[in-house]
């Protein structure tokens, strides 16, 4: 057993020099006056001075820390520094985003916007009825056709044949199904019905059957960890009482776990009624209003958006605004969708009885 | 205590119960059937593309000829997304892991799911409305600054509707994803680990560096890859943000008006006016699409299973 | 040279719950000091303030005054982070880095201080690590092998070689022999008796006859009735607490009538 052969060294002095605790701010705040002043001066848009800003910062603090303190210490504070810079650059995006929107759309909404169709409407502003109505009947028929499927399919891999080999291959192949391109998801509705119905068919139905196919994967996985969170003791119970499996996870599991599952039902409906791609191809698009999901081309807000945006005609001013409208308008009922389904969370949880 | 007379597996309630567990088992098949027919439909319809004569095809002599600067176009938006996305991407996680205080982390996560929420086509808006002008500057300069680098030769175009563009775009719309699952891994990475860390006298850098990070390795890589597989397949944002040069060009050059378009693209922009065959053209370039990103996510899940089983 | 740390008027807290309170002690430099106590009374606790690793959970904070060789820890001006380099720790349960070799755990201290370590320097500190850990007979061929392939013992003993692979002055145990089996456990007493002669040692354990053993001092914790804070009971030579002890708490917790 040897014996250590240098002793410890005799104590490197704790007392090296920090910076203050103000420091970041401090240089954050000269960054700012500094890229201010340069930008003024060579007239520079707000965004270069911004962007000066955080290079004076990122590279000012490290300097000063260097200086004062270690390399170590500044590597890490230039470290935490790139970190910060990119949440805000990751937030950029969404705020202007947000902004142009608003700002270009929310003049757009008024009574007739939401009320008037585009059919007969020619260089004045129309409305987006009919392509409301659209997105409304696509999705709802598609959330018909996605959620049975969805949801049995949930079952079947928790209270079926939970840990065997179909199973993990069909939840494998699930997860896969995810990473469907939408617009895949369109061809093969196409292709399908050109098939049954003669070619070059477009309807509204389509749409659905795209969609559904995108909806099907998000449901079966969220609805199967829901069911999973449903506790064992709850379905023993229930046997022991002499009710049959199938009635037991109608009766009790699937109501036990209902919160979670319509939270799901509705996250996925928010993922999908923004597709544009699938409802390109397949229901096309027309200035009218159409009830039928069976016969006939039918408007969507998406393709409306991205038609009246790209191919606005005469005065391209009213229907590119128009386009923001109807972008807001569909940026509003995802929200919407989204805080709806938080909200079904906590309404349809089991009262505590508290 | 009552006597209980059961009927024991009477026929009502074994019918019940067959009938249920049967089509549950029909759903998960269902599943099954619907991928499978996917790419038979896609197959079966995109099959006469193999056929096709150069006018179908705009001017190329097959449909290898055509599809390839489509899938160039492609693999080079979503490129340019994925240098871009994944390390924001990680530094967001971080900050909301590591570096943000407790309070922050709930807000920093809704507007990342915010960002998720937003439909591609309004991206896509975004994207022609004002990033394009806004980078149009931006690229006027790079170009006469920076023209020497290959990158960024040729004339910039003003509008500013390059790939470089729709890589950003892409990237944007590719974050939420990254960020989601990195933060995860990230949070769960072992206190015990990190704390050796600490004790030996290591920054919070360093700590990330020599604990979170390598606990994290292949959820990284395969957010990586999930990321990549939607850029891959994201169609309107594309089609909207870029100025397509002609003819299918492959090119490198990330400011000018000659950009390669991207299969998903491709097929929104010419569908509509396609004749019957050059629709088979475009279902067959969608197989193409499809089995790409099939691959890219199998590959993804398939790293997240092998290392799942082993990293605890 | 080892040191000795002098803790004045400590009271620790998480946020606004007192945790510990007035503790008053002098760690005497190169000899191991025990503390004692029944579960939950604030010796981990305690422990962790004198590295500043309790700060690392958010709201933590302390009161008072804690000082090696004169040097106030807590001072404004001081950098945890060379606290922390300057104070060792070894950890409950074993925690080797899972993604290095042996050879890059030993080193995994070492390689943040310096940037350029040689390959000769590098292998001669991993080898005198070890040895001193006494590991180093049962991994010197397989240095390259994962480090978590090893027994729990010897997991514990990398983690020590870890420790001390960056020479601090203090090295503190917590609880470092709960995970293993008598065998290890006795191994890493007599790794302490070794270390002692270079190193202030603090050792958090639960098992009395384990202080008994290894320390020269020893500090009784205990709680004052539960809900209330922990406090220092008291500290004397080990001889003196485990025979004739000052107080009568000390006095009922060695004789197992509580603990």
């Amino acid at each position: 057993m040897a014996t250590l052969e240098t002793a410890p060294s005799t104590g490197a002095s704790l007392r090296g020099a920090r910076l203050p605790r103000y420091a970041p701010a401090l240089a954050g705040a000269l960054s700012i006056i500094a890229a201010v002043l340069v930008g003024m001066l060579l007239s520079w848009s707000i965004a270069g001075i911004v962007v000066l800003a955080v290079l004076i910062d990122l590279i000012g603090l490290t300097t000063w820390s260097r200086l004062v303190e270690n390399a170590r210490a500044a590597k890490n504070r230039l470290v935490t520094s790139l970190i910060w810079t990119s949440l805000g650059i990751a937030f950029v995006p969404l705020a202007s985003l947000l902004y142009e929107a608003v700002s270009k759309g929310g003049s757009q909404i008024n009574g007739r916007f939401l009320s008037w169709t585009m059919r007969n409407v020619v260089n004045e502003p129309g409305g987006i009825y009919h392509a409301i109505i659209g997105t409304l009947l696509i999705t709802f028929a598609a959330t018909i056709i996605s959620v049975p499927i969805g949801l049995l399919t949930a079952v079947y891999l928790v209270e079926y044949s939970a840990g065997s080999r179909t199973a993990s291959w069909i939840r494998f192949l699930v997860d896969v199904m995810t990473g469907i391109p939408s617009i895949v998801a369109g061809l093969f509705a196409y292709a399908l019905f050109s098939l049954i119905l003669g070619p070059g068919t477009q309807f509204g139905l389509g749409g659905s059957v795209a969609l559904s196919l995108l909806m099907m994967p998000i449901l079966v996985r969220s609805s199967e960890e829901m069911l999973k969170l449903v506790p064992s003791d709850l379905r023993e119970a229930s046997y022991a009482l002499g009710v049959p499996k199938w009635k037991t996870i109608i009766r009790v599991v699937i109501p036990t776990a209902m919160a979670g599952i319509i939270t799901g039902i509705t996250l996925a409906i928010a993922r999908v009624i923004g597709e544009t791609a699938p409802l390109l191809i397949i229901c096309g698009a027309t200035p009218s209003l159409n009830y039928s999901l069976f016969h006939g081309q039918m408007a969507s807000l998406p393709v409306f958006i991205y038609y009246s945006y790209t191919q606005p005609g005469q005065n391209p001013e009213i229907l590119q605004n128009m386009a923001w409208g109807a972008a807001l308008v569909l940026i509003l009922i995802v929200m919407i969708l989204n805080i709806l389904a938080r909200l079904a969370g906590r309404f349809f949880a089991p009262k505590s009885g508290h | 205590m009552s006597t209980l007379t059961t009927k024991t597996g009477s026929p009502k309630r074994r019918l019940g119960d067959l009938v249920f567990a049967n089509l549950t088992r029909a759903a998960g098949l269902t599943i099954l059937v619907v991928l499978a027919g996917v790419a038979i439909f896609l197959t079966v319809q995109g099959a006469p593309a193999l056929g096709a004569k150069s006018v179908d095809l705009k001017g190329h002599a097959n449909f290898l000829g055509y599809v390839a600067p489509l899938v160039f176009g492609t693999l080079l938006a979503a490129a340019i997304a994925l240098a871009i996305a994944l390390p924001l991407s990680l530094g967001v996680a971080l900050a909301v892991s590591h570096f943000a205080p407790r309070r922050l982390a709930a807000p920093i996560g809704y507007v990342i799911d915010l960002l998720a929420a937003v439909p591609s086509v309004v991206y896509g808006l975004w994207g022609i409305s004002f990033l394009g002008p806004q980078l149009g500057t931006v690229y006027q300069w790079l170009g006469d600054h920076l023209g020497w680098i290959p990158l960024f030769a040729g004339t910039p175009l003003n509008d500013g509707r390059t790939i470089l563009t729709a890589g950003m775009v892409l990237a944007i719309m590719v974050l939420p994803i990254i960020t989601a699952i990195t933060r995860e891994i990230f949070i769960q990475t072992p206190r015990l680990n990190q704390e050796a860390a600490l004790a030996l006298g290591a920054t919070r850098w360093e700590m990330v560096r020599l604990a979170v990070l390598p606990y994290g390795r292949s959820g990284i890589v395969s957010a990586a890859m999930l990321g990549l597989g939607r850029a891959l397949g994201e169609t309107m944002a594309v089609a909207m943000v870029l100025s397509v040069g002609s003819g299918g060009v492959v090119s490198f050059k990330l400011l000018t008006a000659s950009n390669p378009s991207t299969i998903a693209a491709n097929i929104a922009l010419t569908f509509s006016d396609a004749t019957s065959v050059q629709r088979n053209v475009l279902i067959a370039s969608g197989l193409v699409l499809f089995v790409i990103t099939f691959a890219v996510n199998f590959g993804a899940r398939a790293i997240v299973a092998r290392y799942d089983t082993g990293s605890k | 040279m080892a040191k000795s740390i002098d803790v004045s008027d400590l009271n620790i807290y998480y946020s606004d719950f007192l945790a510990v309170e007035g503790v008053n002690m002098t760690i005497k430099a190169r000899s191991v000091t025990a503390l004692i106590g029944p579960s939950g009374c604030g010796k981990s606790t305690f422990l962790r303030t004198l590295n500043r690793m309790h700060e690392v959970i958010p709201g933590a904070r302390v009161e008072g005054k804690v000082a090696v060789d004169g040097q106030s820890l807590y001072d404004a001006s001081i950098d945890p982070v060379e606290v922390r380099r300057m104070i060792g720790m070894v950890f409950q349960r074993p925690n080797p880095f899972p993604t290095m070799s042996i050879y890059e755990n030993v080193l995994a201290g070492l390689r943040l201080n310096n940037k350029k370590l040689s390959k000769s320097d590098a292998d001669a500190v991993v080898e005198r690590s070890l040895q001193a850990a006494n590991l180093w007979n049962e991994v010197k061929d397989r240095l390259n092998k994962p480090g978590m392939g090893l027994s729990g013992g010897q997991q514990q003993r990398l983690c020590i070689a870890r420790a001390i692979a960056v020479e601090p002055q203090v090295l503190l145990m917590d609880e470092p022999c709960s995970a293993l089996d008598p065998i290890s456990t006795s191994a890493v007493e007599d790794l302490i008796h070794e270390l002692k002669e270079q190193y202030t040692i603090v050792i958090v354990t639960h098992n009395m006859q384990q202080a008994a053993r290894v320390s020269e001092d020893t500090a009784f914790f205990n709680l004052a009735a539960t809900g209330k804070p922990g406090r220092l009971v008291e500290m004397n030579p080990t001889k003196k607490i485990f025979s004739v002890p000052d107080e009568e708490a000390t006095e009922a917790y060695i004789s197992g009538r509580f603990g």
